[in-house]
């Protein structure tokens, strides 16, 4: 592992944990209430669910047009990413909206598209598990196509009516929350790197563990 | 990979189960309390009801909002801390292959 | 190329046309596919309102995955795939061409469904005659294009029958969200025909990106 990792490590380990305090003193939003504080985890874990699918999807191009095995490393990588931040939108998302808008789930174009994208990580994770020999470039061009969904998550909320609130609430936020949502988002931002690194480093080591096996049977 | 994606699976089974049962509990109240008027009221009976509703609020607004946010930075945490134990378990493993056959290399044996 | 792609789609239809084999089955199906619906949802002899459009549209989307999987296996069967590939045609016009194939197929298939339907669920399904079909043929490139991408490329690949529904259902789910939605607004007595027009520009849009996208990306991901 390189060097600046362990020190980044640590660094964003005091930002997770000066979080809640930011999150805390931040103002209540007027008709949610205390559940509106759920937003300062949910947005960032779900600007890195589509950060994960779009570098997924340009590390998937590059490896299906150039060849590169370090970029389906990092495809596999940022699509296990996907899943997981995703299954945490989908569930912190939920568990907000039971109060806010008294159902866990609707059937909205935002929820829709991103549960559809999630899913569509999913299927990745699952063709290179069982695909067999040819699934890394499957599972390469299954996430160009869901790379094309993000930029359709994104706006899909302010060109539909919909239940979820629009895009153009995040630059409307006064001080003490932009300040909590930001940070948050930073924190997030940085354990994604982290994450990226870690699992690409599994990745890399795996790669060494079949080069290795198939030098023994020369 | 094998062990974080049921670890996943089952940690959100947790954890969307955890607050529908809690809040399933609190809004049954208000609810139940509504059922045996047929026309509204401002104010029910006392007598007839097991359960006073505190306020003229609609049901959701009575949902406790703590522990849905407790559970969900809890689910955050732990979904988090999960990956990484599941990441760190299969660089172990690999890591200790690697090791082994390394060394099995160096001293000129075969597996 | 459109010569190359025009070839394929001839020999397809040729094969096809000795035995029907994957005709009758998919047809089969999707039909059995629909009743199972009627069935299941059908309480005291009324269906559910907003029924015909939905059970339609996943009729046409079971039966389709169907067929690709039938299509795609009966090449890999005969080794025509490797040969098709080592031909000197632009591959792009090989995709084309079977796509052109699947969609003849379900089209075929959407003939027949489309009055079973309106039957079985007492929807006016042919009111607007044009549009419905604006929207299944639109539609069903949507679904096709995506799907003879994927079922290409599963075809050297383990368990490709349940990774063909994994990768393709989730891709597709706009196409068929838009699909249904256009279908059962046309099946309103007062549907707005405006928003029906929006459907379909999406549906067409959804088709130039899937197709766009498979054109690109089908020469590198059919090379070993």
């Amino acid at each position: 592992m390189p060097k600046w990792f362990m020190p980044l490590v640590g660094i964003n380990a005091v930002m997770f944990a000066a979080a809640p305090f930011l999150i805390a003193r931040a103002d209540y939003e007027s008709t949610m209430g205390l559940v509106q504080k759920i937003f300062y985890f949910h947005m960032p874990s779900a600007s890195m669910f589509l950060l994960s699918a779009v570098v997924c999807g340009i590390a998937s191009a590059r490896f299906l047009f150039g060849g590169s095995p370090r970029q389906d490393r990092l495809a596999y990588a940022a699509a296990e990413l996907a899943v997981l931040f995703g299954a945490i939108t989908l569930v912190t998302g939920p568990l907000w909206a039971r109060k806010a808008w008294g159902v866990w789930w609707a059937w909205d174009v935002r929820l829709t598209s991103s549960l559809m994208g999630w899913m569509v990580a999913w299927a990745y994770l699952l063709v290179r598990k069982y695909g067999g020999p040819g699934s890394d470039k499957l599972a390469a061009g299954l996430a160009l196509f869901g790379m094309a969904n993000v930029p359709f998550v994104y706006i899909s909320v302010n060109y539909w009516r919909t239940i979820h609130p629009k895009t153009s609430v995040v630059p409307t936020l006064p001080a003490d929350m932009g300040a909590a949502l930001w940070f948050s988002f930073a924190c997030f931002l940085l354990l994604f790197i982290l994450l990226l690194r870690v699992r690409v480093h599994l990745e890399e080591q795996r790669a060494k563990l079949d080069t290795l096996y198939l030098s023994l049977d020369d | 990979m094998q062990r974080s994606l049921p670890l996943l699976v089952l940690l959100l089974a947790l954890f969307v189960s955890g607050p529908a049962v809690g809040c399933g509990a609190a809004d049954d109240g208000p609810a139940a309390a509504q059922q045996p008027q047929p026309q509204p009221q401002p104010a029910p009976p006392a007598a007839t009801d097991e359960f006073v509703p505190i306020s003229q609020l609609p049901a959701q607004d009575q949902l406790p909002a703590a522990p849905l946010l407790v559970t969900a930075y809890a689910f955050v945490w732990l979904a988090l801390f999960g990956y990484l134990v599941s990441v760190g378990r299969r660089l172990g493993k690999v890591q200790r292959e690697v090791d082994r056959l390394e060394s099995d290399i160096a001293r000129g044996t075969r597996t | 190329m459109i010569r190359t792609a025009w070839l394929i789609l001839r020999k397809d239809l040729t094969v096809e046309v000795r035995s029907l084999e994957i005709a009758y089955t998919t047809l089969f199906f999707a039909v059995s596919c629909v009743l199972f619906f009627a069935f299941a949802l059908v309480k005291e002899g009324k269906a559910p309102e907003d029924g015909a459009a939905g059970i339609l549209w996943i009729s046409i989307a079971f039966a389709g995955t169907l067929a690709l999987g039938r299509t795609f296996e009966r090449e890999r069967q005969s080794e025509t795939l490797r040969a098709l590939l080592m031909a000197p045609a632009d591959r792009p016009a090989i995709y084309v061409g079977k796509l052109l194939g699947i969609v003849a197929l379900l089209v075929a298939a959407e003939v027949v469904l489309v009055p079973l339907v309106a039957i079985l669920f007492q929807a006016p399904l042919l009111s607007h005659p044009f549009w419905l079909a604006a929207v299944l043929i639109s539609g069903t490139i949507g679904f096709a294009a995506v799907g003879t991408l994927f079922s290409a490329m599963l075809v050297r690949a383990r368990s490709r029958d349940v990774l063909l529904p994994v990768l393709l259902y989730p891709i597709t789910v706009p196409v068929i969200i838009a699909g249904v939605r256009a279908t059962a607004e046309l099946l309103q007595p007062d549907g707005e025909l405006a928003l029906v027009r929006f459907w379909v520009a999406l549906l067409l849009a959804l088709d130039v990106v899937f197709v766009t996208l498979a054109l690109w990306t089908f020469e590198p991901l059919m090379t070993d």
